[in-house]
């Protein structure tokens, strides 16, 4: 599938914004972390901002980016849609928890339900968006369990490998912040290496003999193709850059989204003060950095069922 | 509006496509871009027509296929058109957030609502056999409408209300008729000859059903030919192959 930027840059920037604001809900209505008004204000914005950008962005690929308010009405079948009724939904808390929070100091009580409602809200979007993958038959590397995981994994470690960074800038990161980041970083490690291991040794679940019918007479090959120049269908489905380096992006997947920031976020654990700050400042850039060529690689190598008419023998 | 109809339609208005009759000469796909470039889906934009990498919408796309049949004997070439195959469980109305994507209870045409579509191009991830095909210039979805505004037009003569592709296929590879009623034409045309549906696999219950090609009844006579034997022991080429071998 042909990577759009609009898509990868929504996909992992509203991951990581509903990664950050899932994390401060649940800790600031745990009481984890203090209700101090400049820490809430970063932590918000940073966190609804990173979720409009990547909203904003993901209409940029639309034919007609104005009538994008009619994508909310179709939720009963469409996980797009759903996609789109959670996103707007979940301001509504994210809102209050950021009311409460900036303005009157305080997670707790009617707030403490705001925030709840406000990682619920981020949960289920993040699973929406993986959802709209994953449920795309034509594309069987896509059709699978381990896509909405993934999205949910990662929103996870890119928020709360953030969440701990904003937090040590403001000297309230604690061993449960840093130590959500390096539990999270293992458990998206596990998940993105499933996947991987399912796609690498998933049987092709339709050839060119199924698509044409023509199994039966023998093997089929393109004798000749239907036009001269490439058209939507290559161009959009067709996509075979980053398939031929997978390999090589897939290491420096591990390296950028797992390993570095791994590392670091174990450096702050360690340390305290300047040398630590730098560590969770670093651990976000990589991971930040990371999970674009993660979801890069996630389009890319995914094979679409008509390339099965174009030349391509299975997928 | 996205979700399928809840009730199957009453009819299932499809095409057949007869692998064996098809010569690939493209008239369908032409008629079709000429017809519908005028039609529902107005204009059918081509890019660059006339330079060096001409791109455009086109809702019939005619493959050519080399059939390896693997016991050594001539291949079998078979020409393959391909395009909306108006399916009963469509998953492009199905993802469609809009609901310009839709499928019709009247007759089970799969439409789309240009004012509707906003351009989000999943409907065509959505369709395994590639029917749907992007309008960048207008920024919409375009599709196949088994020529909707042919089939119902009381405007054109009883016998053109077919879709154009079928009113002009020369050598009548392509057929079109109501395949939920089994005493159609087009129903025991699939019963005769096998009719099937593409990758079943992916679970869309296709209308359009295809028609294999028929047995060669030559493909395995087609050994080569052996060239004649000149005996060297006599008559003329006998003598010409001794004048010759010198």
């Amino acid at each position: 599938m042909h990577p759009a930027y609009s898509i990868i840059f929504f996909t992992t920037a509203s991951g990581l914004g509903y990664g950050l604001l899932t994390i401060a809900s649940v800790f600031l209505l745990l009481g984890l972390i203090p209700a101090e008004r400049w820490y809430g204000v970063t932590v918000m914005v940073l966190g609804g901002g990173l979720v409009a950008a990547g909203l904003l962005s993901s209409t940029f690929h639309l034919g007609h980016p104005e009538r994008a308010w009619r994508a909310v009405s179709q939720w009963r079948s469409s996980w797009l849609s759903r996609e789109g009724v959670m996103a707007i939904l979940t301001y509504i808390p994210v809102g209050l928890v950021a009311l409460g929070w900036v303005i009157f100091e305080t997670g707790s009580g009617l707030w403490g339900i705001a925030a709840l409602f406000s990682a619920l809200g981020s949960v289920v979007t993040v699973y929406c968006t993986g959802m709209i993958y994953a449920s795309i038959r034509a594309i069987p590397r896509w059709y699978s369990p381990w896509v909405p995981i993934n999205y949910l994994a990662l929103a996870l470690a890119t928020g709360a490998v953030w969440f701990d960074m904003v937090s040590r800038l403001f000297d309230v990161a604690s061993v449960f912040s840093a130590g959500l980041a390096a539990v999270s970083l293992i458990l998206a490690w596990g998940c993105k290496s499933a996947y991987w291991r399912s796609i690498d040794t998933a049987v092709p679940v339709a050839t060119a003999e199924s698509a044409t019918g023509l199994g039966a007479l023998g093997t089929v090959r393109v004798l000749e193709q239907p036009h001269t120049s490439s058209n939507y269908l290559q161009k959009e489905m067709g996509f075979k850059v980053a398939r031929k380096h997978a390999q090589k992006l897939r290491k420096l997947t591990r390296l950028l989204v797992f390993m570095v920031p791994f590392v670091l976020v174990l450096v702050t654990l360690g340390t305290d003060g300047t040398l630590a700050r730098i560590a969770a400042v670093l651990a976000s850039l990589s991971v930040a950095v990371g999970v674009v060529v993660e979801r890069w690689l996630f389009f890319a190598e995914a094979q679409h069922a008509v390339t099965l008419y174009y030349g391509n023998s299975s997928v | 509006m996205t979700s399928p109809p809840a009730t199957p339609p009453a009819k299932k208005l499809g095409l057949v496509i007869d692998l064996d009759t098809c010569v690939g000469c493209h008239a369908c796909a032409v008629h079709c871009k000429e017809w519908n470039t005028g039609g529902y889906h107005a204009p059918l934009t081509d890019l660059d027509a006339y330079g060096a990498e001409p791109d455009g919408v086109w809702f019939n796309r005619i493959h050519s296929y080399d059939v390896d049949t693997g016991n050594g004997g001539p291949s079998q070439t078979v020409n393959f058109p391909r395009s909306c195959l108006h399916c009963d469980d469509a998953p492009c109305v199905t993802v469609c957030p809009t609901g310009a994507s839709y499928k019709r209870t009247e007759d089970g045409i799969v439409l789309v609502d240009e004012d509707m579509c906003i351009g989000c191009k999943l409907c065509s991830w959505a369709c395994a056999y590639g029917a749907r095909e992007f309008d960048v210039d207008v920024g919409v979805m375009k599709k196949c409408t088994l020529c909707v505004d042919r089939i119902y037009n009381e405007t054109l003569d009883e016998e053109d209300r077919l879709p154009a592709c079928v009113s002009t296929c020369p050598v009548s590879a392509r057929h079109f008729g109501d395949l939920a009623d089994p005493e159609s034409d087009v129903s025991k045309l699939v019963a005769a000859r096998g009719g099937y549906d593409l990758m079943p696999e992916m679970e869309c219950a296709p209308t359009n059903k295809y028609l294999p090609p028929r047995e060669k009844r030559d493909r395995f006579s087609a050994a080569p030919i052996e060239l004649e034997t000149a005996s060297p022991e006599g008559g003329f080429l006998g003598w010409l192959d001794r004048v010759l071998s010198d």
